[in-house]
Parts: C-alpha cells; sequence; structure tokens
C-alpha cells in the first residue's frame, strides 16, 4: 500500500482527481448532508435541554462514514466509538431512532438505555458504539477473530481516535490481529484532538502507521477530503485484509469542525487552523464539484437540502413523540432470559 | 469565612501542598492547558509549570503506574482520574500494585500517592460512566479510602491525602463540584477515619457519605417535616471507617439507614450494615435497611434514571420504614 504523507492535493478547489460521476457525487453528498443535517438538529435539541448526557458531534468527518457504507460487504462490522452518529446514518440506522435514542425514548436505537454515546444497529451492521477509550478495540478484533474461525469471509472495520493510540488495549489487539492475522482494517480517525490535547501531546510520533510495521500490518496514511478517495483506499485496504488475511491500519487525517463534546468551546485552536481544515471540507467541496464541475444549480441543490432537513425534522418529531420507555425496561437485558 | 466552590476547594488544596512541598506534582488527562475536565485545577499549570502540571495522553494504566513508580522513588503524586469509571483500566496497577507494594517488599517501599476524580452517577451518562468505585477500593486492604461532600471537607482531606504515606483513593463528585460552603482562611487539616455529623437528631441514624450526603440531608429535611428527627453521618472516610461514631449514634436512635450512590450487592452500605449488627445488635428496634442504586446498569433514559438513583423521597421512605411510621 501507499503511504502518502499527509500532503493533500495542492488546491482544495481542484475538483478533478477525486469527483467522478454525477450521480456518485450527488449520492454521496446527500448522505453526507443528512448527516450534517441530523447532527445539527442533535446539537440543537441538546442546546433545547431535549437530549443529555454527552454529545459527540461527527460534523467535518462524515465522509469517512459515508465511505465505510460504500466498501461494505454484507458480511462486514463496523465498530465506532461514542462519535457514532454519522456510521449509523450512513449505514442506514432510522434518523427517526437514532435521535429518540438521544431523547431516551422507547423507540430508540437501543430503546433509550445507551443514549448518543452507545449507537448499536446489529441490523445494519453498526457493532457499537463504545466509549470508554480503547476497550473496542480488543473486541472489534474479537469480531474477526470470529471471522477468521468461521470461515465467513467478513472484515471488521474497527474506528478509534488518535486519543486512543497510547491506551493499552489498542496496543493488545492490535498484537493479537497481527500475530493471528485477523481480517481487520484498523481506521484511525485523526481529528488532531483528543479533548483539548492536540496529537503532538499524545504520541511521541506523528505519523500513525510508523507503528503499523510492529504489528506486521499493512498501512496507508491520507487526507480525507473526498468520499471517492476514501472509499478507494478503504477498499483497498478491506481487499487485503480480506483476501490475504491479514490487519490493515489506516490513519485518516481529519477534523472535528466542532468542539470535543456540546460542553467544549474548543478554544485550544486557532482560527487559521479551523478555517484551513474547513477549506478541505468534503461536503463543501462536494457541493462546488456539484456545481462547477456537474453543472448543478444552486436552486436544485436548495431543494436536496429542503428535502434533508425535511426528513431530518421528520426524526426529530418522532423522538419528541415517542413515549418513554416503561419504567420495567430498566430490569431487562441484565442477564439472557431464555424464553 | 469566605464561601467557595468544591472545586476549588481541591484546587487550593493541591496548591497550597504543592507550594509546601517540591515532591507533590499533578498528573493526568487535560489537568493542565485544559485546566481540568471540570476545572478542578484552574491556575496550576501557569502558577507550578509543565514540570509538575502534567498532561498526560489517554493512558490509565500509564499513568497511575508512573505514579506509583515515582511515589516509590520519593515523590508525592496527585493522580487526577477524569472520571473513576476510567480507573477501571488501572485497577490492576491500584490493586496489585498500589495496595501491595509496601507489604510485599516488607516495607522496603511505600506509595505516598492520591488518585482522585469523580465518582458515581452524574445525570444521563450510561451504564458505563455512571459507576461507583467505593466498593471496589474499599474492599482492598492497603489502600485508604476517602468521599467528600463539602469544600470545608474536600479541603482538609485532599491535604491530608496528599501529606500521608500511603495511597489514597479519593472520590469526587461531578454534580457537586459547584456545591459551595465555608472554608477557613488559615491551614487546616482534616483527619482520616472521622466521620462529622451533618445533621443532629435522635430518631433515625442516617449513614451517607459522598454524593448521597446531600440526598440524605433533604430526606432529614423531609423526615423532620413528619416529626422524625435524623441523625445524619457522613462518613468521609470508607477506608477506614469510623465505626464509633455510626455505634454511639445507632444506641441513641436504635433505627438505621445507609444511603448512597452505588450498587447494593456487596458494597460499602453492607459492611456497615454487617458492623451494626455485629457491635450494636441489641440496641436495634428495626432492620437496618440500604437506599441506593437499584441492581441494574445505569440507564440513560432519564425516566429510568430517576428510579435507579436514591432520592430524597426514597430516603424518606426508609427513615419511615425503619420508624414503622407507615
Ligand atoms: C479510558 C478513558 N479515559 C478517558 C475518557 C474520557 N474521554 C472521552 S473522549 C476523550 C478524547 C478522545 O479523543 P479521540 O480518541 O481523539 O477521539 P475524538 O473525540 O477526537 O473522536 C476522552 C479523554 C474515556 N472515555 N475513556
Ligand atoms: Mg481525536
Amino acid at each position: 500500500m501507499t503511504n502518502d504523507k499527509d500532503s493533500p492535493p495542492a488546491d482544495p478547489g481542484n475538483y478533478d482527481a477525486y469527483f467522478t460521476s454525477k450521480e456518485n457525487d450527488l449520492r454521496w453528498y446527500r448522505e453526507m448532508l443528512r448527516i450534517r443535517r441530523f447532527e445539527e438538529m442533535a446539537a440543537r435539541s441538546y442546546t433545547r435541554g431535549k437530549i443529555s448526557g454527552f454529545l459527540h458531534l461527527y460534523i467535518g468527518q462524515e465522509a469517512i462514514a459515508v465511505a465505510t457504507k460504500e466498501v461494505l460487504e454484507p458480511q462486514d462490522r463496523v465498530v465506532s466509538t461514542y462519535r457514532t452518529h454519522g456510521f449509523a446514518i450512513a449505514l442506514g440506522s432510522s434518523p427517526g431512532a437514532c435521535m429518540a435514542e438521544m431523547y431516551g425514548k422507547a423507540t430508540g436505537l437501543v430503546a433509550g438505555v445507551g443514549g448518543s454515546m452507545h449507537f448499536f444497529d446489529r441490523d445494519n451492521q453498526l457493532w457499537g458504539g463504545y466509549a470508554i477509550i480503547g476497550n473496542h478495540v480488543p473486541v472489534a478484533t474479537g469480531h474477526a477473530f470470529a471471522s477468521k474461525y468461521l470461515g465467513d469471509d467478513g472484515v471488521t472495520f474497527c474506528f478509534l481516535g488518535d486519543g486512543a493510540l497510547a491506551i493499552g488495549p489498542t496496543h493488545e489487539g492490535w498484537t493479537l490481529a497481527g500475530l493471528w492475522k485477523l481480517p481487520i482494517v484498523f481506521v484511525v480517525e485523526n481529528n488532531r484532538y483528543s479533548m483539548g490535547t492536540p496529537l503532538e501531546r499524545s504520541i511521541p510520533v506523528s505519523d500513525v502507521t510508523v507503528k503499523a510495521p510492529g504489528y506486521n500490518m499493512a498501512s496507508d496514511r491520507f487526507r480525507v477530503t473526498s468520499v471517492a478517495e476514501t472509499a478507494e483506499r478503504l477498499a483497498a485496504a478491506a481487499k487485503l485484509a480480506r483476501e490475504e488475511s491479514r490487519p490493515v491500519l489506516v490513519e485518516l487525517i481529519t477534523y472535528r469542525f466542532r468542539g470535543h463534546s456540546m460542553s467544549d468551546p474548543a478554544k485550544y485552536r486557532n482560527r487559521d487552523e479551523v478555517a484551513e481544515s474547513r477549506s478541505w471540507d468534503p461536503l463543501e467541496r462536494t457541493y462546488n464539484a456539484l456545481m462547477h464541475k456537474h453543472g448543478m444549480t444552486e436552486e436544485a441543490l436548495e431543494e436536496l437540502d429542503d428535502e434533508v432537513v425535511a426528513e431530518m425534522e421528520a426524526a426529530v418529531e418522532f423522538a419528541e413523540n415517542s413515549p418513554v420507555p416503561e419504567p420495567s425496561a430498566r430490569f431487562k437485558n441484565i442477564l439472557v432470559e431464555e424464553s | 469565612m469566605p464561601e467557595i466552590q468544591i472545586r476549588h476547594a481541591i484546587r487550593d488544596a493541591m496548591r497550597e501542598e504543592m507550594t509546601r512541598d517540591d515532591r507533590v506534582f499533578l498528573m493526568g488527562e487535560e489537568v493542565g492547558h485544559y485546566k481540568g475536565a471540570y476545572k478542578c485545577s484552574e491556575g496550576l499549570l501557569e502558577e507550578f509549570g509543565e514540570r509538575r502540571v502534567i498532561d498526560t495522553p489517554i493512558a490509565e494504566t500509564g499513568f497511575a503506574g508512573v505514579g506509583i513508580g515515582a511515589a516509590m522513588a520519593g515523590l508525592r503524586p496527585i493522580i487526577e482520574f477524569m472520571t473513576f469509571n476510567f480507573s477501571a483500566v488501572a485497577f490492576d496497577q491500584i490493586l496489585n500494585n498500589a495496595a501491595k507494594i509496601h507489604h510485599m517488599t516488607n516495607g522496603q517501599h511505600s506509595v505516598p500517592m492520591v488518585f482522585r476524580g469523580p465518582n458515581a452517577g452524574a445525570h444521563m451518562l450510561g451504564s458505563t460512566h455512571s459507576q461507583a468505585f467505593e466498593p471496589f477500593y474499599a474492599h482492598i486492604p492497603g489502600l485508604i479510602v476517602v468521599a467528600v461532600a463539602t469544600p470545608y471537607d474536600a479541603k482538609g482531606l485532599l491535604k491530608t491525602a496528599i501529606r500521608d504515606p500511603n495511597p489514597v483513593i479519593f472520590l469526587e463528585s461531578e454534580l457537586m463540584y459547584g456545591v459551595k460552603g465555608e472554608v477557613p482562611e488559615e491551614e487546616y487539616l482534616i483527619p482520616f477515619g472521622v466521620a462529622d455529623t451533618k445533621r443532629a437528631g435522635d430518631d433515625v441514624t442516617v449513614i451517607t457519605w459522598g454524593q448521597g450526603v446531600p440526598v440524605a440531608l433533604k430526606a432529614a429535611e423531609l423526615a423532620a417535616e413528619q416529626g422524625i428527627e435524623c441523625d445524619v453521618i457522613d462518613l468521609r472516610t470508607l477506608r477506614p471507617l469510623d465505626m464509633e461514631s455510626v455505634l454511639e449514634s445507632v444506641r441513641r436512635t436504635n433505627r438505621a439507614i445507609v444511603l448512597f450512590h452505588g450498587w447494593p450487592y456487596g458494597g460499602v452500605g453492607c459492611e456497615i450494615i454487617a458492623q451494626i449488627q455485629e457491635k450494636a445488635f441489641d440496641h436495634l428496634d428495626a432492620p437496618v435497611l440500604r437506599v441506593c442504586y437499584e441492581d441494574v446498569p445505569m440507564p440513560y433514559a432519564e425516566n429510568l434514571e430517576n428510579l435507579v438513583l436514591p432520592t430524597p423521597e426514597r430516603g424518606l421512605a426508609a427513615i419511615r420504614e425503619v420508624s414503622y411510621a407507615r
């Protein structure tokens, strides 16, 4: 695999390299927009006190979830963190059920017991939803172990933040995946911060993929600027994992446009840095490509936006009108009850 | 006396001890540049610099262990867990190193350090972020376990903890960092193993600590409206346990409840009740009851969480029950 250093295409306004057919670009744009509008409405509901607990938004990183959906086979799995809404929406979870989960409603993805941090939707290949940093890495490795054991040809995509690179379970999961040659793609979503801590104060190296050889992993590293490129390179990683049964490490350089959570004003980042990152926003770039490369009109794109907003407003309405869990629900699912 | 928040009492205790003793340092996630996830270390980085206020990556086993090793070599670490839920990652270090080293080296080494941070459920954080860890740590010989509920206690006990030659688990509360109270300007220390009566009464003993204290006080207030006067005992230290104060009160009231944030099964409440029945059986007029979490993982949904948590109303019901005031 290639190992590009942090070298994005020279010009954010260059749409040739990684924008493809109008059909693809439009579909991906819509999916990214669905996530962004969903997140904006979640933020609004949080501000209005309808959502509580922690709320970590995926705004800025949407292309990753959309690209993942693009390369997923039906037998594959996605394991992620507490910043999962984007994956749920991209993988096909109902926005209403996602929103209702955060409202703590009975109709939520996990019936209101998990909230924003614990999205699980097995039917749509989303296997979590974990919020103790790094503790999902061995678990995801176990999913890959099961795939190899059963010979089901499945690949597990395990997403982790840059903040999960220092913690023990990551090292242990990677070690076992490398040792046992498991079909798993570890995707580090390097948005450059773990809470207020920049990467350079988290790990002793700046290129995460230098770790890969120590676990006998292949690796790739690039800046996320479009769904097309991200999907292409994730697909290559998945192919290696699937066909050669070996772990692959992919470092995605990305950015969260908002604070760590709703309670974080993100004062530790300067304006220039945020602006520079925004200029690479895959959503914004795809919008521009649709206009300038594919000749779509502003009106057509606005219409699409209205549709997406209507879908997400319906999700909010669904959440608001849903019932809270029955009181007895708190005693459910503590142990498996044989029926 | 000035009124300050618990977070500032904690900060002031750390600042005074760091000023007094160069060996004391603070280490943990976001403690420096971010000033603490709950702003308990505001100003410390500016005052003491990066040598002594040390931001760590997310690596609980690592920095807990580094704290232990540094303590053995003569330093006085304060290790902050962003919340005690994350101390689970470092459990081996605390259980098998911090608590054992003095014993297993036949006293060649000691581990003078503090592990501190918020403990127990906050508001709608779900099952992995709402856990009370005192039963895990109070179970272990070789540790001291403290839980604080007022600025006065937080400051006095944290200073004691920092100076103590043993590893101390120091439990705070995310919900209570903003609670205000009087703190003297002159220096003071509060010894371990001394409970504090937060409200006096002769009818029912209410034993509590940490985040349970405001709930117990509110329950006692409700009981008083119904003519039942409660002795509310804030244990403040869970290991060692001030059973003398508890027994003195129970011998007087003949009735007791234990109210706390945490699961009922095998918890600190059980230990207290076991000791009461061992040492004051003849004085009891009613079984001792527990008011605490229901025996379930904490659900996120607000209506469910409210049912699981100990509330003043549930406290009142238990107070009435042991008073046979049904
Ligand atoms: C073991 C553990 N320690 C601390 C935390 C608190 N915490 C939650 S998210 C976070 C930052 C994680 O950053 P990163 O992995 O980069 O993911 P991002 O938030 O950027 O998506 C921290 C410190 C935790 N959840 N688990
Ligand atoms: Mg990050």
